[in-house]
């Protein structure tokens, strides 16, 4: 009878409208989750459908002829057909070889040269559409007719072929986008990075180490911790002028130099190496710093040699994660300059620099189209560089967290 | 000399004065010992000991001198630093030698000694502070000696343009009415435009999110959602800058063209939509941990009062978390208005004084990063806005910060 009863409760149009309205609230909540997840999905496939290609490259199959025009303009060791199909910076470095070792001068060779760019284009994204007589050919990449018919020759003898694009990875920013590779933009990363841990780590490390374990609970002590906080929530961008300001209008560093772009992010990634060392110290408990004190250990002795060791794997964590975020940090080093044309790599900390995501920043505002997969392409390394920092982080905390 | 040169020297100095130090120091230490003098620290202290009274005193005239070089108050050959700081350190190391004494409480001055090396560290933060806040309002009062205060906040038109031609000294070139117009309003507009728009992505989606993952969500689920929400916040600002010009901004144009609307190519719906995703994140776990923070007995109340589990989300869990949740906004907002790279990449940089989201607008960052990357002299007014435009952007991220942070620990004692 009682069930029969609660049964008809349920029927009470009320209390069904309720229980839809719970229903509706759930689906709402679901609804954000998966438009969120939607959105990661869309985003990944997004980046990934547009830069995968980059990663591939056609090259053709030419005869350079070392003979004595040239010798003074390297286009001229192909023939005039060739010209029109390989790249023009394939040929740049013919002069400086024929001048290193003359012997050259009359043989040839046969190598395989990256393909001009927009016949690049066209092979990967045009050809396929025409040849399907798709609606879309209006947008796709087009050539003039002569050496489309020339290009669809080559493929036929296969002296065009796909290859794995290794000169993504071994050269710096290119004005010809079937050159251009992040090279370059991956040392000044490293460069930056490197000043950026130099400086944020110890003085990271060491504030967290006062904060915690040696102030006194006064003004002071509270002045520094509000100002940690505070300093984590200002937009990056400031940090930039602070940079320019500081770094290089006081100091007198170079202008775009990796030293100035490191210490405006070692500045920028401080209050976060702080935050995160606080609070891998505190984790340590309490019986272990007494143990050490009852031993007659002086407190830094027992910061050194307890605390520390127990809470350092979380302090790493803390700072690979301060770094990843540094390492994609883009509007603080462009206003330090960062965002020079640097073709070959730096060799020093003062010379002018660009970091990968700067790469990205000036590959997205070129016009061409051929840049446009570069651009996702650099960013799937970025991406791909992040995510690895990110689960090492976690894998680290995983594996050495200790639990008291 | 160079820096680098007479850097080196020094540390080919130094280093090896150190370990000397260090070595004899800790062997007076070992040999009074052997005495049969009990000493009042371990020996290693006292070669500590040493080796920072020889190190200090040198670093010290070497800092003060690089300083004072720096600022141009004298102007010391390197030369001259160099055979100072050695001299010092050469007399520090003498007299920490001849200190060392059984009842020297080396292990206490090394102990107060690292206390005020760790507060020096800590006080670098400070100083960033400081240094931001002086940069800032120093070259933006230089600006604002040349703009009045009052134009730059009310003017509503914004073309630095022609202010670089009379910085090259070009100014007769420069039209009727010549020099740059400063009033900052328009970039102003479209920064709240687009941070209204992201927040309106952001909030909705963030909050619901964190509804779902504290209240509804089994602890497996939210093992998985909770991670994978928070790759967003991971993602570098540049990408969401391509993905807004390349991908958003073109369908954006598109849905419109269909319901026949022009939309500009540089519209500010598509930065502040991505700008949207990206905040989701801070929404979500901020308000996570608050929602969390609620004690169980709130919500056993509600429900012992017959409420299904929305009522209770809805009229008892939300209102307790209103202040931390109200904080997630305000840091979500903050962050917002100093995002740069998505607006730079896909929003316009002409000033625009509209409510349509559609057109484009320019906002403070894309100003900032456009005045300090073009060919100008460092001294033109249009390069010295950039600070004053950073200077407003500093203090209303700074309050909204402080708000932000009074709300949560208001809100954590209430619970705690």
């Amino acid at each position: 009878m009682s069930t029969r009863k609660l049964t008809g409760s349920a029927n009470n149009p009320q209390i069904r409208r309720r229980y839809r309205a719970e229903k509706r609230f759930k689906a709402y909540c679901i609804g954000a989750v998966s438009i969120a997840f939607a959105i990661i999905i869309a985003f990944f496939t997004d980046i990934i459908s547009q830069g995968y290609t980059a990663f591939w490259q056609y090259q053709v199959q030419v005869t350079i002829d070392y003979n004595d025009r040239a010798e003074r303009l390297g286009q001229f060791a192909l023939d005039r057909d060739m010209r029109e199909v390989a790249s023009r910076g394939a040929t740049r470095s013919i002069p400086r070889a024929i001048d290193r070792n003359p012997d050259l001068l009359g043989t040839t060779e046969e190598r395989w040269v990256p393909v001009k760019a927009e016949i690049d284009q066209y092979l990967k994204h045009g050809r396929d559409i025409l040849e399907a007589k798709h609606e879309e050919v209006a947008a796709a990449p087009e050539l003039p007719d002569k050496l489309r018919k020339k290009v669809d020759a080559l493929i036929d003898e296969g002296r065009i072929e796909s290859a794995f694009n290794t000169r993504f990875f071994t050269t710096g920013d290119s004005k010809l986008p079937e050159l251009a590779g992040i090279f370059s933009a991956a040392v000044g990363t490293l460069y930056v990075l490197g000043i950026t841990l130099l400086c944020a780590f110890p003085i990271g490390v060491m504030s967290a180490i006062y904060l915690e374990e040696f102030a006194p609970d006064n003004k002071l002590t509270q002045t520094i911790e509000v100002n940690i906080n505070n300093l984590a929530a200002v937009p990056s961008i400031i940090f930039g002028l602070l940079g320019l300001a500081l770094f290089i209008n006081f100091f007198g560093v170079p202008r775009s130099s990796a030293l100035a772009g490191g210490l405006t992010l070692g500045l920028m990634t401080l209050p976060i190496i702080i935050i995160s060392t606080r609070a891998a110290l505190r984790a340590v408990p309490d019986p272990i710093r007494q143990g050490a004190f009852a031993m007659g250990c002086s407190r830094w002795q027992v910061v050194r040699d307890h605390v520390l060791p127990s809470s350092l794997p979380g302090i790493l964590t803390g700072t690979i994660i301060g770094l990843a975020q540094a390492m994609g940090e883009t509007a603080p080093l462009i206003i330090v300059g960062m965002i020079a044309y640097i073709p070959e790599a730096p060799s020093g900390v003062f010379e002018a620099a660009t970091v990968l995501p700067a790469q990205v920043f000036t590959w997205a505002s070129e016009p061409e189209q051929a840049y446009v997969e570069k651009t996702a392409a650099g960013i799937m390394v970025l991406l791909a560089v992040l995510l690895t920092l990110n689960a090492t982080a976690v894998f680290l905390r995983r594996k050495f967290e200790r639990r008291w | 000399m160079s820096v680098g040169q007479t850097t080196l020297l020094l540390l080919a100095g130094l280093i090896p004065l150190g370990y000397a130090g260090f070595f004899l120091g800790r062997r007076k230490a070992l040999n009074t010992q052997a005495e049969g003098i009990r000493l009042h620290s371990r020996p290693q202290q006292y070669g500590w000991y040493s080796v920072v009274s020889m190190a200090v005193p040198a670093m010290a005239v070497a800092f003060i001198a690089s300083l004072l070089n720096l600022l141009g108050w004298i102007a010391l050959p390197s030369e001259l630093v160099l055979i100072m700081t050695l001299v010092t350190a050469a007399a520090g190391f003498g007299f920490g030698l001849r200190a060392i004494q059984p009842s020297l409480r080396a292990r206490i001055k090394l102990d107060n000694l690292m206390r005020w090396l760790l507060l020096g560290a800590a006080l670098i933060s400070i100083m960033t502070t400081v240094a931001i806040v002086l940069s800032v309002i120093f070259e933006a009062m230089r600006f604002f000696r040349e703009v009045s205060v009052w134009e730059f906040i009310t003017g509503t038109t914004w073309s630095p343009g022609d202010s670089f031609l009379e910085a090259a000294g070009r100014g007769d070139e420069v039209g009727e009415g010549g020099g740059g117009v400063f009033g900052s309003v328009p970039l102003f507009a479209g920064t709240f435009m687009v941070t209204a728009i992201a927040m309106a992505v952001s909030l909705p989606i963030g909050l619901l999110s964190a509804i779902f993952m504290s209240e509804y969500a089994s602890q497996r689920i939210r093992g998985i959602v909770k991670p994978l929400i928070e790759i967003l916040a991971g993602i570098p600002t540049v990408v969401y800058g391509f993905f807004a010009a390349v991908t958003v901004t073109p369908i954006i144009v598109d849905i419109a063209g269909f319901f026949g609307l022009d939309a500009s190519y540089s519209n500010i719906l598509s930065p502040g939509i991505v700008m949207g995703i990206m905040i989701i994140p801070f929404i979500s776990s901020l308000s996570d941990d608050v929602i969390n923070s609620i004690p169980q007995s709130l919500r056993e109340g509600a429900f012992a009062l017959g409420t299904t589990r929305s009522e209770t989300i809805r009229s008892v869990v939300v209102p307790a978390a209103l202040p931390g949740v109200i904080s997630a906004f305000l840091l979500g907002v903050s962050r917002a208005l100093g995002e740069t790279m998505i607006v730079v990449m896909a929003a316009g940089v002409r000033p625009n004084l509209t409510w349509n989201p559609l057109e484009d607008m320019t906002t403070v960052t894309v100003n900032i990063v456009y005045s300090l990357t073009g060919d100008q002299s460092f001294d033109s007014p249009q390069t010295l806005s950039a600070f004053a435009l950073g200077l407003v952007l500093f203090i209303v991220t700074l309050t909204l910060n402080v708000i932000s942070t009074v709300m949560v620990r208001r809100f954590k004692q209430q619970y705690d």
